[in-house]
């Protein structure tokens, strides 16, 4: 399963506001996406999910898209978690 | 407001001397916990039940978002997306095919989460207060019944409720809110210091609060403590009156505090960081009267923060009031606030422990270390630093106290006097230290034997109390024998006709949050030493809190109209 490796820019980590946006666009995205922090995955469209991950500014996270056009998947949803939305 | 309706008078602890004249929106009660009994429908019936009110719940939530805009919207939109949550939905659904309800599967499924969030701490346990509104929401719907909550109208309306939480008052459109009006909680409930700081009428702990029903007009004083309930036409012109003089009031510049026969009376605001400055400054301040250490050692983790760290923040601080007093309080940390550092212990009553100067003694080098910063950071600045010890019981603590910062070298060491023993031997306190500021949250909690952070005795927790206010006197009267200062730094101080008659009881500087320096300048100004005095006389001679305030307030109307 196509899978990449990212550090979370937003300042206050992702809860929140970067938290709702990246949930939006991964359950946009019609394939299901995984979201996992250390040794613990969750449904990257669920926003409580997200949220109790407690992902921090600069924590390493792994997402991975299962299905058709991964990699487009990948690319947006990359670039949200790297963009500084606190900023 | 019919013709026909009698008015009526409730009563309550009014909060700061505001007026406000409108029409009742009640918050609605919390839900009661949806009961466990199994469901009666079966789970196909049940499941579509939660899909119609998740789907409405979340339209509905958008649909306060569109119309709030800006960050708020933010906020609702994120609430929205937990209605619509995947995972939610699959411990809902979980929960039903075993039996439940839906209300019963969504209390228990939004609950799982709120503890997580809650265990994860910080701003993740802010937003388990989001979540359980959400979870009030989809089940009022599930139930048929007004979703609980603050209440959202277009008119300015007044606002009824048991008491608020944070949660709920982060959520008031205070534009909206002409007055605050509560059945339960004091005058240190959480709404009574939110409507302190935000300067917003209130009466807390109203009799009969809990009969006003949305719609009702009503007339709310906080001065007299009073809520009057469908008010005659001549209520209402007096209350207009009234308003419209103390509007008139509150245009005194920013100045320094005085007496309207010019004896000073310094404002000095209280601060929990160096992050109040510039606030503190802009509203006059005229130094600082009370700051509070306990972030920096809150913040610092496992180990008691640095000397050089803590010399880089009072430094920081002294910058901010270059030429003024500023008086720092020692850490003050106890059983309620504990410390891993400096005591951890379990104690049955916290508030009666190992507290204030106490547990600091017991764990010397932390209060050493600290002086040494605060010295330090003094010798380099032209502020006045004034350092002061939290929680002084004995004669014994305070001379303890001010030599071992003599040694250290504080220039001017004085201690708090929050606890009844330091106030009835005012007399010997201050002739060991330099300088006493009185607690009067504490202290009210000692006189009247009443836990300051329980619910259940909060009708206790009143300065205005002539035990208190005796106490007050003691120190008063040593502080003028020795020629010595006397502050007081606590909520009482806020309260600006409260405040008059403790600078009667002989108190000498003031210092509350900033937000309340305008009404307490502008107070002061009305009355002249001679008659704070007799006002103070009148507040010792009553028989309570509530009579204390009655009999300033009618001689308050009396002198005005002499």
């Amino acid at each position: 399963m196509p899978e990449r490796t990212v550090v979370v820019a937003s300042a206050h980590g992702l809860h929140a506001r970067p938290a709702a946006l990246f949930t939006q666009a991964a359950s946009k995205a019609g394939v299901p996406v995984t979201i996992t922090k250390g040794d613990r995955g969750v449904n990257a469209a669920s926003i409580l999910g997200v949220i109790s991950l407690g992902i921090d500014h600069g924590d390493e996270v792994v997402i991975s898209v299962d299905g058709e056009g991964a990699d487009s998947v990948l690319d947006e949803l990359t670039e949200l978690l790297t963009t500084d939305h606190d900023a | 407001m019919t013709a026909t309706e009698q008015s009526q008078t409730l009563v309550g602890i009014g909060v700061g001397r505001g007026i406000a004249i409108g029409r009742v929106l009640r918050m609605p009660d919390p839900l009661p916990e949806p009961a466990t009994t199994p469901s009666t429908i079966g789970p196909d019936s049940e499941r579509d039940r939660v899909t119609a009110a998740l789907q409405a719940t979340g339209a509905d939530i958008r649909e306060r978002g569109e119309r709030a805009g800006g960050k708020a919207q933010e906020v609702l939109e994120a609430q929205a997306l937990m209605a619509d949550d995947p995972t939610l939905r699959s411990e809902i659904d979980t929960r039903i095919d075993n039996g439940a309800t839906a209300e019963r599967a969504v209390h228990e499924a939004f609950g799982g989460f709120r503890d997580m969030l809650v265990g994860l701490g910080g701003y993740m346990a802010e937003r388990a207060a989001d979540l359980d509104d959400v979870a009030q929401r989809i089940i009022a719907r599930l139930s048929g019944v007004a979703a609980p909550g603050v209440p959202e109208s277009d008119e300015p309306f007044v606002l009824v409720a048991r008491d608020l939480a944070p949660a709920d008052t982060a959520l008031l459109d205070l534009d909206k809110v002409l007055a605050l009006v509560t059945s339960d909680g004091g005058p240190t409930s959480h709404t009574a210091i939110l409507a302190r700081e935000k300067s917003i009428t209130a009466v807390v702990g109203v009799v009969g609060a809990r009969e006003l029903v949305d719609g009702t007009d009503v007339v709310v004083n906080a001065g007299s403590g009073e809520v009057v309930v469908a008010p005659s036409a001549d209520d209402v012109a007096r209350a207009e009156q009234a308003r419209a003089a103390q509007l008139n009031r509150a245009s005194v510049p920013i100045g320094p505090g005085q007496l309207a026969d010019g004896t000073a009376v310094p404002l000095l605001a209280n601060l929990g960081s160096t992050d109040g400055i510039e606030g503190a400054l802009a509203a006059g301040a005229e130094g600082v009267g009370l700051f509070r250490t306990e972030f920096l050692f809150l913040d610092a983790g496992s180990s008691a923060p640095t000397v050089a760290a803590q010399y880089a923040h009072y430094s920081k601080l002294l910058r901010g009031f270059s030429g003024k007093k500023v008086v720092v309080r020692a850490l003050d940390a106890g059983a309620d606030k504990p410390l891993p550092f400096l005591n951890d212990a379990h104690e049955e009553n916290p508030a009666l422990g190992l507290r204030g100067l106490r547990a600091l003694r017991a764990a010397e080098q932390i209060l050493r270390d600290q002086l040494t910063a605060l010295a330090r950071a003094a010798s380099e600045s032209d502020a006045d630093l004034w350092v002061m010890a939290p929680m002084v019981s004995t004669v014994e603590e305070t001379r303890y106290f001010v030599s071992l910062a003599r040694e250290l070298g504080i220039k001017t060491a004085g201690v708090m006097v929050e606890v009844p023993s330091s106030a009835l031997l005012a007399d010997r306190v201050l002739g060991e230290a330099d300088f006493a500021s009185i607690g009067t949250n504490d202290l009210t909690q000692y006189t009247l034997a009443a836990d300051r952070m329980l619910g259940s005795v909060s009708s206790f927790q009143d300065p205005w109390h002539p035990a208190v206010l005796r106490l007050v006197g003691e120190v008063g009267r040593a502080g003028s024998a020795h020629g010595k200062s006397v502050g007081i730094c606590g909520e009482a101080a806020a309260d600006p006709l409260l405040a008059v008659v403790l600078v009667g009881l002989g108190a000498t500087t003031l210092s509350m949050s900033p937000s309340a320096i305008a009404d307490v300048r502008a107070e002061l100004r009305q009355h002249t030493r001679e008659q704070a005095v007799q006002l103070a006389q009148a507040a010792l001679r009553a028989d309570d809190a509530r009579g204390a305030r009655d009999a300033v307030n009618s001689l308050v109307a009396e002198l005005a109209s002499s």
